[in-house]
């Protein structure tokens, strides 16, 4: 019902109030553009809104490669300050310089060029052109310019965020080959003689497993798919621990369409065969159940070994990387960031009392699809 | 009472059977070997059953027969119009459907028009949607143990009712695909084999022409009108072609069809299993007339519009009297059990999702549920309402309120479904301005069906079939609109109806 509210809105203050917030909303206005990093669409975008900020008649964006955009009038002074450009990114620091003009309305004789950085590193240059030099323009540019590097400052953490997050995904599926694949590989190697059919199978097996776990595409796979992928890891380590290792399936079929982070149960099957099952004596158990529960699907990986200590585990969710919990951290990560908050991971245990984590996923999210 | 031990023992068999199947019917192995088939998605027969079976309602089993009988031939458009609304959901509907990855209706919106009101106002729909139809449900449950076991009406209801929320919030859904499909066999069953004893019966008896009986109600001679297939006058034909536009295109928007169509793997199952649909629906929808045909040689009596929809489980006892029909009505009765429990199950399963997700589960003040809780109140609420409303109006037949819940569906969903698949100029404004035409108008005619019969002439025949009016009034409007404010076309149109459209097997980037 905001528009009911509109005439009463309260009076904007003084003359001096009234521009902050107007400059409080263009800054505003031009920060979404500049987060998503410098680039001709990023600067063109915001280049008007830094214009309006300065109040000059002109202003340009230019990156190591060169210009970018050019707003306001003059265009034609753009190859003269090439070199005002260049030095300024050499020296990384305000140059200033004058512009020679013949054409009739042209008001721009003076040009200023401001290095945008990145932790030290320039990556741009502000250039702001106007009639003359004032000292005024010199502070204002400079000032933005610093705001303008923070913004691109925060638009480089977002990507190695991303990057980050990236990189975990290959770093989940390199973190599969060393131990396993020279099990697997052992374990096939036992059968070659004995039994050729189930080595054969197995070798087989092991194809299929690894052209799932290094593939390149997609974030998001469907349920259906991974535990397809997880059966066949655990086909692979039940041929090296035989009857050590028994596992129960049940999985309810509705739950198999859903889309999910790609290898976001397989490294806790794997947890739960390496820490749960390894270090114990006599037969280890080992149940994934998938059940079906309206809007929501819970997958369950639960194992009867030597369990954890609670306190380990927060600290594995939380991003503790010293701990040797293969992925727990980054599977709630990936769930959180594809499903939002309510769908991180929940790990019950205890020293000496097996291992139970809890997955949940919703059947639909916006934007989640395999 | 003591002769109908046979119903009780069938309704008493039906109702273990349901919750047991539901308890423990998840896929299970311990070996290696079948983990491939534990693991497997659904295969399109198994699926076609359990949405066949969780399909055929109270209405289907109990109400078209009574239809027949008082109305004649054509009310066959109601079982016609049923089945064939699965066509127009396999050719429009159903792939593309399943490849938006959706699970309700709600979601399809959302992911469509990325718009936060219009999956507030489908769920809102979905809500009512899912009461209309569960109401029949639950009175239909009511007059089935009056008839069959002689108990007073609320008992058969709110036996229902308690059976539904113990089995939807107590944890029997984890697999219902199991359990619907059990149900669909059943039903077929249970209706199968006492039509062909009574048909043996009806041979044995000189197989009088139903249609050379003299009608219900009137003591005139041979009247033929009652074989024919559409009402007399404007009126009857405009009631047959409401009838036939609101089951056609109300099926792809009833909320517990549309769940299921999540469980196959990709869009082409889901065209398999909507065919395979067709051809049970089909075979099932055979039985019911046969009823009402011989209800007209053996049983007048029942042609009061309050008995009718008592007609299949009354007239074996009518045709054989004995231990023979009462067997044939224990079997029936277990039948009718089986068409209400799974029918209510499907829709309170889908009523209390959306409930869950978008109401229960919402923050009030500082408390917030917890998913499962959220689901359990959503679940009661889902149940609560259409069993009190079910104490209070029974005058109304059961298919013909069933046939207002698709009229409701027919006019807002379809217009969406089929506009948002097929069209990309559909905007969110559009949408919203669709459904709440599509909604309000059919909604005051459902309101004023149940509530005031007193009307007569064309304005009683427009408010009692409104699906004529109602449907073109929504298109037209999600069109008009959706072209006013063309500029809001949502930013994402084009990638999401390429993927809606696009084969799985087609190597693309999805993104």
């Amino acid at each position: 019902m905001d528009w009911l509210r509109l005439p009463r809105r309260p009076p904007l203050g003084s003359e001096a109030d009234r521009a902050t917030f107007a400059a409080l909303h263009t800054i505003s206005q031009a920060s979404p553009a500049l987060r998503e990093g410098l680039t001709a669409s990023s600067a063109e975008r915001a280049v008007k809104h830094l214009r309006t900020l300065l109040g000059t008649p002109a202003v340009a964006l230019a990156d190591t490669a060169g210009m970018l955009v050019w707003d306001g009038m003059g265009r034609h002074h753009a190859a003269q300050v090439t070199e005002l450009i260049a030095t300024t990114l050499e020296l990384g620091d305000t140059g200033a310089t004058t512009l020679e003009c013949d054409r009739p309305g042209c008001r721009l004789r003076h040009a200023i060029a401001t290095p945008l950085a990145i932790e030290d590193r320039v990556v741009g240059v502000l250039l702001a052109m106007s009639p003359g030099p004032t000292a005024g323009l010199l502070l204002a540019t400079h000032e933005v310019a610093l705001w303008v590097s923070g913004q691109l400052e925060l638009a480089n953490l977002d990507a190695e965020r991303t990057r980050a997050m990236e990189a975990e995904v290959r770093a989940l599926r390199a973190q599969i080959s060393p131990h396993f694949i020279y099990n697997s590989l052992g374990a096939i190697a036992s059968f070659v003689r004995t039994d050729p059919d189930r080595a054969r199978d197995l070798l087989l097996e092991f194809a299929d497993f690894t052209r799932y776990s290094f593939r390149s595409h997609g974030e998001f796979t469907t349920l259906a798919e991974e535990l397809r992928s997880i059966e066949r890891y655990l086909m692979l380590e039940q041929a090296r621990f035989g009857d050590r290792l028994q596992v129960s399936l049940r999985i309810a079929p509705e739950v198999l369409p859903a889309s999910v982070p790609f290898l976001c149960i397989q490294p806790l099957v794997e947890n739960a065969v390496r820490h749960g099952l390894e270090s114990v004596e006599g037969v280890g158990q080992l149940t994934i159940t998938a059940r079906d529960l309206g809007q929501e699907c819970v997958v369950e990986v639960e194992d009867n070994g030597v369990g954890e200590d609670p306190d380990l585990v927060r600290r594995a969710l939380a991003g503790d990387r010293s701990l040797d919990s293969v992925g727990l951290g980054n599977v709630d990560a990936r769930l959180r960031n594809a499903f939002g908050d309510d769908y991180g991971l929940v790990v019950e245990t205890a020293p000496g009392a097996g291992t139970k984590v809890i997955v949940r996923v919703p059947k639909f999210a916006p934007g989640v699809h395999p | 009472m003591i002769e109908s031990w046979a119903a009780l023992v069938g309704v008493v068999s039906v109702v273990v059977a349901t919750l047991a199947i539901g308890t423990w019917s998840l896929r299970f192995s311990r070996t290696t070997s079948d983990f491939l088939v534990a693991s497997r998605s659904v295969r399109p027969a198994l699926n076609a059953s359990a949405i066949s079976g969780e399909y055929i309602s109270a209405a289907s089993f109990l109400g078209v027969a009574g239809l027949v009988l008082v109305f004649g031939a054509e009310m066959l458009w109601y079982p016609v119009g049923w089945t064939a609304g699965y066509l127009v959901l396999l050719v429009l509907v159903a792939a593309p459907l399943r490849r938006s990855g959706a699970y309700t209706l709600p979601d399809f919106a959302e992911a469509r028009l990325e718009s936060r009101t219009v999956r507030a106002l489908c769920s809102l729909l979905v809500v009512v949607v899912g009461w209309l139809y569960l109401l029949p449900q639950f009175s239909g449950a009511g007059l089935t143990l009056r008839a069959a076991v002689g108990l007073p009406t609320w008992v058969g209801t709110t036996v229902v009712a308690l059976v539904v929320l113990a089995g939807v919030a107590g944890g029997g859904m984890r697999s219902i695909t199991f359990v619907q499909a059990f149900q669909y066999w059943l039903k077929l069953t249970a209706l199968l084999i006492p039509a062909m004893v009574l048909l043996a019966v009806w041979v044995g008896d000189g197989a009088t022409n139903p249609a050379d009986i003299a009608p219900v109600g009137s003591a005139a001679g041979t009247d033929t009108s009652w074989s024919l297939p559409i009402g007399a006058g404007t009126q009857g034909l405009y009631a047959t072609y409401s009838l036939i536009i609101a089951t056609f295109l109300g099926t792809m928007g009833l909320p517990h069809v549309v769940v299921r169509f999540y469980t196959n793997p990709d869009g082409r199952a889901a065209r398999r299993t909507t065919l395979v649909v067709l051809m049970m629906l089909a075979a099932f929808y055979l039985l019911p007339p046969i009823y009402g045909g011989l209800g007209r040689v053996y049983a007048d009596r029942l042609g009061d519009l309050d008995q009718s929809d008592s007609l299949v489980l009354e007239l074996p006892r009518v045709m054989l009297p004995g231990i023979g029909g009462e067997i044939l009505t224990g079997l029936l009765t277990a039948g009718a059990f089986a068409a209400f429990l799974s029918t209510a199950s499907g829709l309170t399963i889908a009523v209390a999702g959306v409930l869950g997700q978008d109401v229960t589960g919402r923050r009030f003040g500082r408390v917030r549920l917890s998913g499962i809780s959220a689901f359990r109140v959503g679940a009661c609420l889902a149940v609560v309402v259409p069993a009190l409303l079910a104490f209070t109006t029974l005058e109304v037949g059961v298919a013909r309120m069933v046939g207002l819940a698709f009229a409701v569906s027919a006019s807002t969903f379809c217009p969406l479904l089929v506009l948002g698949i097929w069209w990309q100029g559909l905007t969110a404004p559009g949408a919203v301005a669709g459904l709440l035409v599509g909604g309000i108008g059919s909604g005051v005619a459902v309101v004023w069906t149940l509530f005031e019969i007193s009307t007569t002439g064309w304005p009683a025949v427009l408010l009692g079939s409104p699906a004529a009016w109602s449907v073109p009034a929504a298109f037209l409007t999600m069109v008009v609109v959706s072209r006013a404010t063309r500029g809001r076309t949502p930013a994402g149109t084009r990638r999401f109806l390429v993927r809606l459209h696009t084969p799985e097997v087609v190597p693309l980037d999805r993104g």
